[in-house]
């Protein structure tokens, strides 16, 4: 009888084989998946330290470049991240072979679980990448590397929960190209990246402390200097509160099956 | 016993539209059943909603006493499905993607299998082929082995010979044969009726969501008309008048049970004045069936 054999079944196989897929789909273009992203930021640091090295420093006696690695680290992680869930989603979804995936018996949690899971590893690649190629260049130190490695996997976790939201939603490219374009890339760009907010008139300041991107970074860059705009509790807590909310809105829409399963 | 699949009246709405309107069906273990209907009657969506892939809107649905929605994880291990659309993953390879499809199932080593399922359809050669390189009918080939990875007890099959050779469907019937002699039940919707004619034990055809015929294949042979003979004739609606079906033009259609039947069929016709110009004599085929269930439904 058929029957018997399928009656076994392990829930950790097939998590483990979705983040895999996942993992091997842009390690397979990772010339483009994590590459790129690199050389990206190592030019933004090449043009911006070029100009502003010696005019600005920050925290006293931080040259500006050193200051900048982390922030555009963190930049790069998390918008990559933010493009793995989101493409590989979209993608499955455009081309139908989404149903390979919705077929087996893998639950929402596991679904969830895998893809942000892969997103945070390309984050971290890419975030790794960028750090490597900059570290000859200045003298960056790391005062509380678990802040670091912490800011970093949740700010990478949010992204790639995001992605698997915009994924979901998004009918088409451009679609989500709109919310790279119009939310993540402007968030980003404002969150303090380029310039400490203590920098900034008044009125900047305080929007910026409503931009969760400025306290990925902020916490983020504790974890480098030891000095923060802001407490890194309080980055930590807010990166949290985003972390599980924006989880909690993810889980639900699979757990519905929102435009996957209609 | 358990049947495969039990449906019970099923609705799914899209919109305003009603793809299926109560769908209520039974298919026993080991059957070879067949799903038939026109364009648009609603058989993907019924396979969607067993699947797990379409939520209906009313309606459960069980493979193998398994609830698809509260108790999928086990509903789906014994599910298999061949999808109609010919979707593939550009990523991989033909072997690395049934090794991925084996691991989503929660097998971790499963080569030995593979290399059945390949050998059965004829892809060993191709096993470590990208899959964009593979032609139409070889990518629709490993569609049928990703639905078997798991050896699922439950075999759905969405129109699996669209566009494949006569020499791979052929084969794939007689892998599709074995499967079912081995115990596996199977499902197919075909627009293909021979296929169904020869392989199906069992028939349900669907029309705008709803079932309007649901029998053994050979009842259903004999209950629409056994034979059939098919008159050219000078004044259709004279034939018609006689208890024809018109088909086309000026061919109607009759049924008839016995041989003898012919010549007062012919005398009636001359009687109403609808002269005779060609004759065809045509031995029931689920074709005619499949024509005359959706023109009373
Ligand atoms: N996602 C959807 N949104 C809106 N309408 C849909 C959707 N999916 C299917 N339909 C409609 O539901 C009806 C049934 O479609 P379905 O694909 O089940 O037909 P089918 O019997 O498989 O036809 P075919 O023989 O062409 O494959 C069609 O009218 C189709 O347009
Ligand atoms: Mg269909």
């Amino acid at each position: 009888m058929p029957d018997r054999e399928s009656e076994r079944f392990s829930p950790w196989i097939g998590f483990r084989t979705l983040f895999y897929k996942e993992v091997l789909r842009f390690w397979k273009v990772g010339f483009q998946t994590v590459a790129a992203p690199v050389l990206n930021a190592v030019l933004f640091l090449l043009i911006f330290s070029h100009v502003l090295d010696r005019h600005v420093t920050v925290y006293g006696d931080i040259s500006y470049t050193t200051f900048l690695v982390p922030g555009l680290i963190m930049m790069s992680l998390l918008q990559n991240a933010f493009a793995n869930s989101s493409s590989s989603l979209i993608q499955s979804k455009i081309t139908g072979n989404i149903i390979f995936v919705l077929l087996p018996p893998i639950s929402y949690r596991e679904f969830f679980t895998a893809y942000v899971t892969a997103s945070v590893l390309r984050g971290l690649m890419v975030g790794v990448g960028v750090w490597l190629v900059a570290a000859p260049f200045v003298d960056l130190p790391m005062a509380h590397p678990l802040w670091v490695l912490m800011f970093a996997v949740l700010g990478g976790a949010i992204l790639g929960s995001f992605g698997v939201i915009a994924g979901i939603w998004a009918d088409k490219f451009d679609q989500l190209s709109a919310f790279q374009n119009f939310l993540i890339m402007p968030l980003t760009m404002l969150s303090g990246v380029f310039y400490s907010i203590h920098s900034l008139p008044g009125l900047w300041q305080s929007i910026s402390h409503v931009n969760p991107f400025f306290f990925m970074i902020d916490g983020f860059r504790y974890g480098f200097f030891g000095q923060s705009d802001v407490s890194p509790w309080l980055s930590l807590a807010v990166v949290g509160a985003c972390f599980v909310l924006l989880s909690a809105l993810t889980l639900s829409m699979l757990a519905r099956g929102y435009k996957l399963r209609n | 016993m358990t049947p495969a699949i039990r449906i019970d009246s099923v609705t799914k709405h899209y919109g305003a539209f009603q793809a299926l309107a109560g769908v209520s069906l039974e298919v026993a273990q080991g059957e070879f059943f067949g799903l038939l209907g026109p364009n648009g009657a609603g058989k993907t969506t019924l396979i969607s909603s067993l699947a797990g892939l379409t939520r209906p809107s009313s309606g459960t649905l069980e493979v193998m006493g398994h609830d698809v929605v509260t108790d999928y994880r086990r509903a789906r291990m014994k599910f298999g499905v061949v999808p109609q659309e010919l979707v593939f993953d550009p990523f991989f390879s033909v072997r690395e993607l049934l090794r991925i499809q084996s691991g989503y199932f929660g097998i971790a080593r499963n080569e030995e299998w593979i290399d059945e399922v390949l050998d059965n359809l004829d892809l060993l050669p191709k096993a470590n082929a990208n899959m964009r390189t593979l032609s139409g009918g070889m990518k629709r080939r490993v569609l049928v082995a990703q639905a078997l990875v798991h050896r699922p007890p439950v075999i759905v099959l969405d129109e699996p010979t669209a566009g494949v050779d006569v020499e791979l469907r052929q084969g794939l019937w007689q892998f599709i044969r074995k499967l079912n002699r081995d115990g596996h039940t199977i499902v197919l919707t075909t627009h293909y009726l021979e296929e169904a004619e020869t392989l199906c034990g069992r028939i349900a055809m669907l029309k705008a969501g709803k079932i309007v015929a649901l029998d053994s294949t050979r009842a259903l042979l004999k209950q629409f008309a056994s034979h059939s003979l098919r008159v050219r004739v000078t004044d259709a609606d004279a034939a018609l008048a006689v208890g024809g079906v018109i088909e086309d033009g000026s061919w109607v259609t009759f049924g008839f049970d016995a041989y003898a039947d012919v010549e007062q069929l012919l005398a009636r016709l001359r009687e109403a004045g609808a002269g005779v110009e060609e004759i065809q004599i045509g031995e029931p085929d689920l074709e005619r069936v499949f024509v005359e269930v959706m023109n009373r439904a």
